[in-house]
């Protein structure tokens, strides 16, 4: 027979707020235990939460950029279950009334382009940390993460690959990025995933039997475990097992899923008005405002590079991966650096730099300014590229002065006519053996002819014009 | 409403109260009749009503994105009923 597999996807999203959702503590991450935290957090008897009007106003951009309906009458819930993760007893969420519902995104993919569904997205509060020790057999509880803003992004269940999934939260990743509501670090758990899959057989309306998977911290975990449980519910089924609604843990060391102990009665979460927080009521004005104010995403950079600036799809691609980056390429083309080399600049010089060091584009400290003086050298023929090269190794770091930098190495370029044809005579006298296989056809001699003129002048030539002088001499006699 | 001992067994341990096997019945009997009480709200006829989640006619009460100070961590764990240097202490909940 043949199997289809369902997903659906329920991605919580940590907001860069400075402060947590409902209180003034730090959502930075890591700290000593609970030193990020007040009564508000820890939940104290009396402590009353006020919503951060920053989450508000984030959900709201994450809830537009995904086509969906903001809800202009929303409100808080309580979500009832003991875990000492929250020290409440309670997490605060919404339920009856989320913030944004009914979105839809259009993926595109190797094998054409899909459309998903947002469900809903909604505000809550993220838990804190618990850390079991094996020598006392007692729990630690950290509470700094508690009360940091989330965002959770439920899909309907409209995935039939890993690949969809994994393209999917790329442009989820992207698009949050480029709104500036979340950093979106995986490793840090600022984008977590919960998978639910199940499988039916192929033609078939009904949806089978699911089941949900957490503990998927990267986009390779989640490819990995949708491609084992799909094949494990597939097998039970051919067998003639039936799947048990159930959650199971990705184990990445392991290769595969395994049911977490379930707990009894653990969906049964008594959701309640949160009597704390009162209702959201959105103001049409507000809501424009913000609309109008959408920063341009990705997609849309990336149709715009294409046609205004004639770049390949490739390059565009590149450049606006990471909203810094694209921000650094308008800044270079602002500084009037032709787009095909701020692109090249960028995809070869600053990511190859990048990735050397393990740096994001946003810890970048070289300056638009900077490249873009770089880059105008070459152009007016002061600076060979091999040589800006090197001084951009040299300026990256701490963002150096370009022009200091090549007065005091003596890098200018060598335009003068009469030293590079100095230059090629020299060469030419000092290799008479290769010249005699150039002339008798041997087309590979002239590379070593030409690094023999650079080396004779330090490789601060234009190549063009040691090209050329070298054929002219070469051809002429 | 009909409160059954299962009922019961479900809600103690939804709210993590364990009650002894003798006191399920009583407890069952005593809820029901709480219950009904409540019944009395059924006979309203509330289908064009709105749900009343709060007492209060207020909207939108929010604060500026602003970091304040936390708490002294001491402080903060002085009324934990079991601690560490740093931590708040709980049975072992983890799987």
């Amino acid at each position: 027979m043949n199997w289809e597999t369902v997903i659906g996807l329920e991605t919580h999203v940590e907001l860069a707020t400075k402060s947590k959702i409902f209180c003034g503590c730090t959502t930075r991450f890591g700290g000593a235990p609970n030193t990020h935290c007040c009564p508000v957090c820890t939940g104290m008897p009396g402590a009353l939460p006020v919503l951060n009007q920053a989450v508000l106003e984030y959900a709201v951009r994450a809830g537009v950029a995904l086509n969906c309906h903001i809800t202009r009458y929303s409100k808080f819930d309580r979500k009832n279950y003991f875990y000492p993760d929250l020290p409440k007893a309670y997490q605060i969420s919404q339920l009856y009334l989320p913030i944004a519902v009914g979105g839809r995104v259009e993926l595109s993919t190797p094998s054409g382009t899909v459309s998903v569904g947002i469900h809903e997205l909604h505000m809550e509060e993220d838990a804190g940390k618990l850390v079991h020790d094996p020598w006392t057999d007692q729990t630690r509880a950290d509470y700094n993460r508690c009360g940091v803003p989330l965002i959770e992004i439920v899909t309907q269940p409209d995935f039939r690959t890993a690949d969809q999934v994994i393209a999917y939260l790329e442009q989820l990743k992207e698009t949050l990025q480029y709104l500036g509501v979340s950093d979106c670090k995986m490793q840090e758990g600022s984008l977590r995933c919960d998978v639910n899959l199940s499988v039916r057989p192929l033609g078939s309306r009904e949806l089978g039997t699911r089941t949900e998977m957490k503990n998927l911290n990267s986009f390779k975990a989640i490819a990995r475990a949708i491609d084992y449980e799909a094949r494990r519910q597939i097998e039970l089924l051919e067998q003639g097992g039936r799947v048990v609604q159930e959650t199971r843990r990705w184990d990445e060391n392991k290769d595969a899923t395994y049911a977490m102990r379930s707990k009894e009665d653990a969906q049964d979460y008594r959701y309640f008005p949160e009597p704390d927080l009162p209702p959201i009521e959105l103001d049409e004005g507000w809501l424009a405002r913000l609309r109008a104010a959408q920063p341009e995403l990705a997609p849309a950079k990336r149709a715009r590079y294409q046609a205004d600036y004639g770049l390949p799809a490739y390059d565009c691609q590149m450049i606006t991966s990471d909203r810094v980056l694209a921000q650094f390429f308008e800044g270079l083309v602002e500084l009037g650096a032709p787009a095909k080399q701020a692109a090249n600049w960028i995809m070869g010089e600053v990511l190859g730099a990048l990735s050397a060091r393990g740096m994001e584009p946003r810890e970048m400290c070289l300056s638009a300014g900077t490249l873009a003086r770089l880059i105008a050298l070459v152009e007016e023929g002061k600076l060979n590229r091999n040589t800006a090269v090197k001084v951009f190794e040299a300026v990256f770091d701490q963002d150096g002065d370009v022009d200091a930098y090549v007065r005091a190495h003596g890098l200018e370029q060598v335009n003068d006519a009469g030293v590079v044809q100095a230059a090629v005579e020299r060469a030419i006298q000092a290799h008479p053996q290769s010249v005699a296989d150039f002339r008798g056809g041997k087309e590979k001699v002239f590379g070593f002819l030409v690094g023999q003129v650079m080396r004779e002048l330090k490789g601060k030539a234009d190549p063009k014009l040691v090209n050329t002088l070298l054929r002219q001499v070469l051809g002429g006699t | 409403m009909k409160i059954t001992t299962e009922l019961i067994a479900h809600i103690s341990q939804l709210s993590r109260l364990s009650l002894p096997e003798g006191e399920q019945a009583a407890m069952a009997a005593q809820l029901e009749r709480i219950v009904d009480y409540m019944d009395v709200l059924s006979r309203l006829d509330t289908g064009d009503i709105e749900p009343m989640s709060h007492v209060f006619p207020v909207r939108n009460v929010l604060r500026a994105d602003e970091e304040q100070p936390s708490c002294d961590r001491e402080a903060l764990l002085a009324n934990a009923p079991a601690r560490d240097e740093e931590s708040f202490l709980t049975p072992k909940s983890v799987e």
